[in-house]
């Protein structure tokens, strides 16, 4: 539903700037480790919206924003995944060397800035060992710099400027100046002649040295530049990563074979390749470190993050928590999104009392109140909720709980198949399940990937929301004893999909998807206080998103909809006699001497009995007629499959379309009374209810499993990188919907329940 | 040598052998596991499959399963 324009860029080279048109010749590429700092520098850099996370890689998309050096004019700052390394163990880190090395296609950048954080400078500094091996102009970046002093840490930057051969600009958070200066090194670094043959720093064993010149010598020329030590470089990644299937597909053949036959052959030597070619930069790092970082005073008693953890990793304890903590959640989605809710409702009656105001043609009136307020408007309705879920999420990724959670989920995960940081995607489900299938890029194998975008389309999204919201309506008439009943039904709901979730995860893992489990390794990112306008920027961007969204997809579906249930019109004989039925109601009341109220309520009941006509005869009437063979098995009669039908482009046009259906004008989702009332009044032709608990609970279990949502499948089909897996995913969801829709009815009719 | 989960909570120890296989392990080696690093366990819950450890200042969470292959000597 939420599907973000600049979310998936394969090619990052191809990508839309947020710099917009006339968007600068040069691109400076800003790299780092995950939770290094570098989405919240990018941002201050920039003043972009750009959304910032603490959850080890959560810059899954490729981002560029312009970005004013002193001096020298605007160049394009190119925000790149994290990456531990410039290595291709996850499509995230291919993205990464690819873009900070400027291999063809990307562009070269003509400066990179890498981000190191100072107070974990020893692990940082492989990056920064790895980018200055390139040979392209770069500055280095020492975030966290004000933390040392708190942990009793000092790190000298001019030191480590000496040591690399490259500037070191400390940035610590709120220091403008510090802003201008790094400003002023990339603007010089730019100025700079590019490539540069920067000499060695490390010394690798004659025998690793032999076979890393071997396969020196492969490296296309486009790709070294004629740069001796670059050529290397890309001889070191190549020989630690040749058996990544991520790193296969774009590698030139003679450097794969190359890096192959060397790997093999200190195989058989019995040599350990990973280990020579990384240790000898940890060596370098281990023998100097001390030159220009060191502990002032011992570390004193246990940081925060300690304390916190103890109570919130206790494997009991912190398993409260969380469950407690999801309850809050979801909670307040109800309690704080009810007062926004009322008031949008309002201002969209004010809206169409406007509309009507203006003295438009019947039809245009029409249109224009049921299809654009009525369709958009039952949809806008759900903006403060999907902003909550959205708000949720991103704090807890931002606060470094996340990773908390991944911890403590892992041994479920695990069970079923799933990779550990599957949770954080399954998580994000419960907003979107767009952005929740990006955020699967952080995990390193495609089978893990392809698993978890199988499972998360069936976490109950924030589009499935209207429906139960409306269902549950139905079920429940809203007196005070009723709202427990309500939300436990809720509740419920979100437990079902989270075990569908993990069971379709279970059987799908040990069949389609068979494969080993993937070893976790999970970085534990000290706790930190979300940021206000990171957070801001990251709402005001989806609200952007989700109103684009609103303004193109659903409107087109809603108008669709209403277009489909409103033509053919209704024949001129049968205007006619509707007409004559009035005419006869105004007479009646004139000669028995009926009230004014009676006259209405006549008059009422005969609009209601045309407007069901006109839906019966319109095209959506006839498709939903002639597919109800195929929704009567579950209780569903025509006019719920042309809801159902209808949602397939997404959920919530259920909602609008059944509001036209039952002719309930101005009908907002979350005060469902009106139309709650009315859909309670629909009969079977038999005269029987047809919203019975049963139907509505089959309905919802319908909505829960199928897969009725075209953004998810056009992104799965993007990341999965084929149509094959969005097919699979919408056969197997919408099978499942059936038969377990199926199940419910039949088998609830079997145990004598209606 | 110990592997790293048999380690008592917070005991200084170095890293003596890196196993494991494949890109789970060259992952290791570019975090830093490599023999000699001075290593602690900081966390090991009575149930549950994770262990917690610091090494180069930074703290890493991994499965004991996955742990048995790195092997540790205490000091």
């Amino acid at each position: 539903m939420l599907s973000d324009g600049a979310a998936a860029m394969p090619n990052p080279g191809s990508g839309p700037s947020a710099a917009g048109a006339g968007s600068p010749r040069l691109r400076v590429a800003l790299a780092g480790n995950p939770n290094s700092g570098k989405t919240t520098l990018f941002n201050r850099l920039t003043g972009s919206r750009a959304k910032v996370a603490n959850y080890a890689g959560a810059t899954v998309e490729v981002e560029s924003a312009r970005w004013e050096l002193p001096g020298l004019g605007p160049v394009e700052l190119v925000d790149v995944p994290g990456a531990l390394s410039l290595s291709a163990h996850s499509l995230e880190e291919r993205v990464a060397i690819e873009v900070v090395a400027g291999l063809p296609p990307a562009p070269r950048p003509s400066a990179i800035v890498v981000l190191a954080d100072a107070t974990e400078l020893g692990r940082h500094l492989y990056l920064v060992l790895q980018a200055r091996e390139l040979g392209l102009p770069m500055v280095v970046a020492l975030t966290m710099v004000d933390r040392l002093a708190g942990l009793g840490l000092r790190v000298d930057a001019d030191g480590l400027a000496a040591a690399l051969g490259v500037p070191v600009v400390p940035v610590p958070v709120d220091d403008h100046a510090a802003l201008q200066t790094l400003g002023r090194a990339v603007a010089e670094a730019v100025g700079h002649a590019s490539p540069i043959d920067r000499p060695d720093l490390i010394v690798e064993s004659p025998t690793t040295r032999a076979d890393i010149d071997a396969v020196a010598s492969t490296v296309p020329e486009a790709w070294s530049l004629g740069i001796a030590s670059r050529a290397r470089a890309l001889a070191r990644w190549a020989l630690l990563s040749t058996d990544e299937p991520e790193f296969k597909s774009s590698l030139p053949r003679a450097l794969l074979d190359a890096a192959a036959s060397r790997r093999s052959r200190a195989n058989e030597e019995g040599r350990d390749l990973d280990h020579e070619i990384v240790s000898a930069r940890y060596d370098w790092i281990d023998r100097h470190i001390d030159r220009f970082s060191g502990r002032e005073r011992p570390a004193g008693e246990r940081s925060w993050t300690d304390r916190i953890d103890g109570v919130l990793l206790h494997p009991l304890l912190g398993f409260a928590l969380f469950v407690g903590l999801m309850t809050v959640i979801f909670q307040s989605l109800f309690v704080v999104a009810d007062p926004i809710v009322g008031g949008i409702e309002t201002a969209l009656d004010h809206a169409s009392a406007f509309v009507e105001s203006l003295g438009l043609s019947a039809g245009i009136e029409q249109f224009l109140t049921e299809a654009v307020l009525g369709g958009v408007g039952s949809v806008l309705v759900f903006l403060p909720q999907i902003l909550l879920i959205f708000l949720f999420v991103g704090i807890l990724e931002d606060s470094g709980y996340m990773a908390r959670v991944v911890f403590l989920m892992d041994r479920v995960m695990k069970a079923v198949g799933l990779h550990g940081r599957a949770f954080v995607p399954m998580m994000s489900g419960f907003a979107c399940a767009v952005p929740a299938i990006l955020a699967t890029r952080t995990m390193e194998r495609r089978r893990d990937r392809l698993l978890t975008m199988m499972v998360v389309p069936l976490m109950t999204c924030s589009a499935r929301v209207p429906v139960y919201s409306l269902m549950i309506a139905v079920l429940y008439p809203v007196t005070t004893e009723s709202t427990v009943e309500q939300g436990l039904l809720m509740a419920a709901m979100y437990a079902f999909s989270v075990l569908v979730a993990l069971a379709a995860a279970a059987v799908l893992g040990r069949t389609v998807l068979k494969g080993k489990h993937a070893p976790l390794l999970l970085q534990m990112p000290p706790y930190r206080r979300p940021k206000a306008r990171p957070t801001w920027r990251m709402l005001r961007s989806r609200t952007g998103t989700f109103l684009r969204e609103a303004g193109t997809v659903i409107l087109l579906g809603a108008t669709m909809m209403w277009a489909l249930l409103t033509f053919p019109r209704t024949s001129a004989e049968d205007a006619a006699a509707f007409e004559a039925k009035s005419a006869e109601v105004v007479a009646t009341a004139a000669s028995e001497g009926h009230a004014p109220d009676w006259v209405d309520d006549q008059l009422r009941l005969l609009e209601q009995q045309r407007a069901a006509q006109q839906i019966r005869g319109s095209f959506a009437g006839q498709l939903g007629q002639t597919l109800e063979p195929l929704f009567e098995p579950l209780g569903f009669d025509w006019r719920i499959a042309i809801g159902v039908i209808g949602a397939f482009s997404a959920r919530e046009v259920f909602v609008s379309t059944l509001s036209v259906v039952v002719g309930v004008e101005d009908v907002g989702a979350d005060d469902p009374a009106p139309l709650r009332q009315e859909i309670r009044r629909l009969r079977r032709t038999d005269g029987s209810p047809l919203f019975t608990p049963l139907t509505c609970l089959s309905l919802m279990v319908f909505f829960a499993l199928a897969c009725q949502c075209l953004s998810t499948l056009a992104v799965v089909r993007r990341e999965a990188g084929g149509i094959g897996w969005a097919v699979f995913l919408f056969g197997y969801m919408t099978a499942l919907a059936w038969i377990c829709s199926f199940a419910v009815y039949q088998g609830g009719q079997i145990l004598g329940f209606r | 040598m110990v592997s790293i989960d048999s380690l008592p909570l917070g005991v200084p120890a170095r890293l003596a052998a890196i196993g494991g296989e494949g890109e789970f392990r060259r992952r290791l080696l570019e975090m830093g596991f490599l023999p000699g690093t001075p290593v602690h366990l900081v966390r090991r819950p009575e149930i549950g499959g994770l262990i917690e450890v610091e090494l180069r200042g930074c703290r890493v969470s991994l499965r004991r399963t996955d742990a048995v292959s790195i092997l540790v000597d205490a000091l």
